[in-house]
């Protein structure tokens, strides 16, 4: 997912839990991003800095990278993603949209395409805190 | 705890004034090309049309416009590039001429991530190419895309109008609005779906005739805009979307 759309994604959905919870302020967010998505940490966080609304003023944002983890649905393989076996153009596919792996990547025991993506897809607001 | 890309979605379709699915029970029905001819023919009529293609396992709407290394634009998000008139989107873009396996959650969250991040701007319409069946494509999109209506397409074959029967009814029983039917590859003699249709309580829109020249002009617009089957399409359409 682009940087910008997700902080626009995530702007607009912390905007609606704190108007549904009452709050006037927003001290804490705590985003976790699976590793699929090649979002560069700062360069979201200078989105979010560009689009962000008043509440969000002293907002500080913790941000988790979740390490990709695939499991082959013929073999029962698990491994961990390597994006330097990718070239920049796949990667870049992936980085848009991440199911897009599977066209690119293989189990490297018994070659399948049948792919699990375990850990490490999407992008998740683990937890919001604010001020009522 | 929550999926944010969600929350974009009505956003990003807002500035859209009519949303419109073209699916069918079964595959190879012509869906594809009735989802493509529609929106060229829309494009030729100055609408502002927009064409996704959701058959992410087996895309083929970039085959009949000839999309050849056509590539979206980042502009905060991904802008669908013009071709023939029309904003197009699919997933061939990234998975090229690569088979993509795909798991039901995939084709969720596929579908999740291209209506977040794809900024159509203003349209008359955006046109959807829908996998065939009832599966997780069909029941995500009822569930993301508000406002969305179904054009089915059917053969005369009781195979496909069984399936196709089904969907209608799972439509109309989740108040999905059905503004009618097309009956594709009709063959002389065969019989109509017509009366099956109606009994429904859904538009009939009318048959287009098995054209032997739409294989040749695949890839070629022009040829295909001048083919029987486009004549067609045009007649039983405009002025009922």
């Amino acid at each position: 997912m682009h940087e910008w759309a997700l902080a626009e994604a995530i702007i607009s959905t912390i905007s609606q839990i704190a108007e549904r919870e009452g709050l006037k302020e927003v001290i804490e967010v705590r985003i976790k991003i699976g590793e699929l998505q090649q979002i560069e940490p700062d360069v979201l966080r200078f989105a979010l800095s560009q689009i962000r609304t008043s509440i969000f003023e002293k907002t500080r944002l913790e941000i988790e990278i979740a390490k990709a983890w695939f499991k082959c649905g013929n073999c029962g393989n698990k491994w961990i993603f390597d994006k330097e076996t990718l070239d920049d153009e796949n990667a870049d596919a992936i980085h848009f949209i991440p199911e897009v792996v599977k066209a690119y990547v293989k189990c490297p025991k018994c070659g399948s395409m049948d792919l699990e993506i375990l850990h490490g897809r999407g992008v998740w607001l683990e937890g919001v805190k604010g001020v009522k | 705890m929550a999926d944010p890309r969600l929350s974009m979605i009505d956003e990003r379709l807002n500035g859209i004034s009519n949303i419109l699915a073209i699916s069918s029970g079964k595959g190879g029905v012509g869906k594809s090309l009735v989802a493509s001819t529609l929106g060229l023919i829309l494009a030729k009529r100055n609408y502002e049309v927009g064409l996704l293609d959701i058959d992410f396992t087996s895309p083929s709407t970039h085959i009949i416009l000839n999309m050849g290394d056509l590539c979206p634009k980042e502009d905060k998000g991904i802008v669908p590039p013009e071709i023939y008139g029309l904003k197009y989107m699919s997933i061939v873009y990234y998975s090229r001429e690569h088979p993509l396996p795909l798991r039901g959650i995939d084709v969720s969250n596929v579908l999740a991530e291209l209506f977040a991040v794809t900024i159509w701007g203003n349209l008359d319409f955006l046109i959807i190419d829908m996998p065939p069946g009832i599966s997780d494509a069909m029941l995500d999109i009822i569930k993301l895309v508000k406002r969305i209506r179904f054009l089915i397409v059917t053969t005369s074959s009781q195979l496909a109008f069984e399936t196709v029967r089904k969907l209608i009814c799972l439509l109309l029983t989740s108040k999905i609005p059905v503004i009618g039917v097309i009956e594709n590859m009709k063959m002389k003699g065969s019989r109509s779906v017509q009366p099956y249709v109606e009994e429904m309580d859904v538009k009939f829109w009318g048959e287009i005739p098995f054209d032997i020249k739409i294989e040749e002009a695949l890839g070629d617009v022009d040829k295909l805009l001048d083919t029987e089957f486009s004549r067609k399409m045009e007649e039983i359409s405009i002025g009922r979307i």
